[in-house]
């Protein structure tokens, strides 16, 4: 840590607050980590294979979010929209979009249902898309907050110790001891039915903030475990005992200190957390308890498509197949930032 | 030993304890899961609700109402709120195909994750390696009901290879048994395979370059014995703990997904059935049962590494 010593002559421990860490923590980590920033950002350049998904993720990403764009101009209808009665043209021939038994037609390849429609006569394409900015949204949000979370409870078991840490490290090891979903689809159950009061704030059954937080909550143990490691071993390093034999508190090592170094840990993990939020939503949304239709989800959609297979397989084929790819993207490019960040696992890579 | 043994079942009766106080507490503290407002029907009137809730002990506090429900777990006799049959008879007639999928799937994933492992880390950075490395990278990016909906589709449904769902007593026709848990066994490994195929073979990569193989090729040793006996076996020590955590965890119950799709009628989708009606006394049942396997397999894993690893000793 090159940090100026006036620093800490100019605010003495009593005058830190939250708000006066922040800044310090701004300023503090490009000179903690420069070297081994610009490192991991040239060893993640020279990864190929990691970029090449990573940028698949931003145009699956960027499919999801001109949903709209698609829904008004290409297909014409809206994710909402059944067209149960309706026929189409196909090849010069008159098509129920639903025929009278019940069966959906399968992808036409053109600007209407171009991957077919759903029982309710619902074009696929547009709810999938739809369905994406949900899982995505769903996915991002989790991550956020399971990064936060683990952060906080990380941080604080693992730079107190002692008691405070048995308490917080059991508690996950409780969560942990629950199979996640029967823990989520439990939350999940209990949630949807009646929503969530904290305090002031009312979450409504139906609302995305429902799986959002299950999903969150769930995954912090998993997070946290290796970011009190961390922790633990950070505290003995000799800046933070260099910043305590100056004077500082608890709350200044914590912002300034450990916190800053936290964040390339944080940043391996959160790509990885999105896709496995993503494959949580989804199976979520298979046993019912994630997002409430109709709004579409991937999850639920693929759900939906599983429970009528028989009716047509490209219901549940289309959405897997979308997860599958973002799941992976993200995966592959999670995998390339965690080498970029680890050189021992690159130098392993390279052998 | 002994004391190993006592420790291990003192965490095991915590774990447990804990786990059936949450499962309770989440029940509970939810104000839309009245099971009195449940049992009483569509319209219920004042006083049938208050007939219930006396005859079920719903009136009374929260901490009664679990030490009741924790003493019917210990003599068998809890009832379930939706369908009033008797849960521990119940979780005892599906676990059975629980375990069978359970054993079959942790085999077929550690032969299978121990092969691709070894295979793709001999290989490293060659093409056989990237693929395979693609390969397992799909696999953990696949939803499992999702693959297994899809396999019970067109092996199940449309080829008929195998019968799609469904479950046949191993007492009652081995070989229908059989045919009947490939497709599970098969969809449920696939994930695993793929987790524990990476981790095997970076740990592999990395224990190839340890001081002590070096020393065991510099005494003489053959490549194949320095492979087996120095390599392999400690590059397995962290594939056994994770082995030991999702075995458990799936003997627990905690297939869900994979039971529910192939209907194989075991715990983890009785627990998912249960959830769906808020039915309390099961999904406590089923939590501290999982929980039960995965403190047990938790201590095999401990003995386990005591043999793989002969500088860790038991006490």
């Amino acid at each position: 840590m090159a940090r100026d010593p006036a620093d800490f002559a100019l605010e003495g421990p009593a005058a830190i607050s939250a708000e006066a860490g922040a800044p310090a923590e701004a300023g503090g980590a490009p000179a903690a980590g420069l070297g081994p920033w610009r490192l991991a950002l040239r060893r993640l350049k020279g990864n190929k294979t990691a970029l090449a998904f990573g940028a698949l993720f931003v145009v699956l990403v960027a499919m999801c979010l001109a949903a709209p764009l698609y829904a008004d101009h290409v297909a014409h209808t809206d994710p909402y929209k059944n067209h149960l009665t309706e026929k189409i043209v196909i090849d010069g021939k008159k098509t129920n979009v639903v025929s009278l038994d019940g069966i959906p037609i399968g992808p036409t390849w053109e600007g209407k249902f171009f991957l077919g429609a759903d029982i309710n006569g619902r074009d696929t394409a547009v709810r999938l898309l739809y369905g994406g900015r949900n899982s995505l949204l769903i996915g991002v949000s989790a991550a956020l907050i399971t990064a936060f979370l683990s952060v906080i409870v990380g941080a604080i078991a693992g730079y107190f110790r002692g008691f405070t840490d048995t308490v917080l490290s059991r508690t996950l090891d409780v969560i942990w001891a629950f199979p996640v979903l029967l823990l989520g689809v439990a939350l999940g159950t209990a949630l949807t039915i009646s929503g969530l009061d904290l305090g002031p704030i009312h979450v409504s059954g139906d609302s995305k903030w429902v799986p959002i937080l299950i999903i969150a909550v769930v995954y912090v143990p998993y997070m946290a475990r290796p970011i009190r490691g961390q922790v633990l071993s950070l505290r003995e390093k000799e800046f933070v005992e260099a910043a305590r034999a100056q004077g500082a508190g608890h709350l200044r090592i914590m912002f300034s200190e450990i916190l800053p170094n936290l964040s390339s840990i944080v940043i391996v993990f959160f790509p990885l957390m999105v896709a496995n939020a993503i494959l949580l939503e989804a199976a979520l949304g298979f046993l019912g308890v994630g997002v409430q239709p109709p709004e579409p989800s991937w999850g639920t959609m693929i759900g939906d498509g599983v429970d009528r297979i028989l009716s047509g397989p490209h219901l549940a084929i289309v959405p897997g197949a979308m997860l599958v790819l973002t799941v992976l993207a993200l995966n592959v490019f999670g995998d390339g930032v965690r080498d970029a960040f680890d050189p021992r696992s690159k130098i392993r890579l390279e052998q | 030993m002994a004391r190993f043994a006592v420790r291990r079942i003192g965490q095991m009766l915590v774990v447990m304890f804990a786990v059936s106080v949450l499962t309770f507490l989440i029940f509970n503290v939810i104000p839309g899961g009245d099971p009195a407002l449940r049992m009483a029907g569509k319209q219920p009137d004042p006083g049938q609700l208050k007939i219930i809730r006396e005859e079920w002990g719903f009136d009374e506090p929260v901490y009664v109402q679990y030490e009741e429900t924790m003493k019917k777990v210990f003599t068998a006799d809890l009832v379930s709120y939706s369908t009033q049959q008797d849960v521990i008879q119940e979780i005892w007639r599906r676990a059975p195909r629980t375990f069978a999928l359970a054993l079959g799937a942790a085999i077929l994933w550690m032969v299978f994750s121990i092969a691709l492992g070894v295979f793709t880390a001999i290989r490293a950075g060659q093409f056989s390696d990237r693929f395979l490395t693609v390969l397992a990278l799909i696999g953990i990016s696949m939803p499992v009901f999702w693959i297994g909906a899809l396999m019970n589709y067109y092996i199940g449904f449309k080829w008929g290879i195998l019968p799609n769902g469904g479950y046949v007593p191993i007492t009652e026709d081995p070989w229908e048994w059989f045919k009947h848990l490939l497709m599970p066994w098969a969809a449920l490994s696939i994930l695993f395979i793929g987790v524990y195929s990476r981790i095997l073979r970076s740990n592999v990569l990395d224990t190839m370059n340890d001081d002590f193989v070096r020393t065991a090729r510099a005494k003489g040793l053959p490549e194949r014995q320095v492979f087996l006996k120095h390599v392999l076996r400690n590059s397995l020590i962290p594939i056994v703990t994770l082995w030991g955590l999702d075995f458990g965890a799936v003997l627990g119950g905690g297939a869900i997904l994979t039971e529910t799709v192939f209907d194989l009628q075991g715990v983890g989708q009785y627990a998912a059935e249960s959830v769906d009606q808020l039915d309390v006394p099961p999904v406590l049942a089923i939590t501290m049962f999982g929980a039960f396997f995965i403190v047990l397999l938790n201590t095999v894993v401990d003995i386990l590494y005591a043999a793989l690893d002969p500088r860790i000793r038991l006490n």
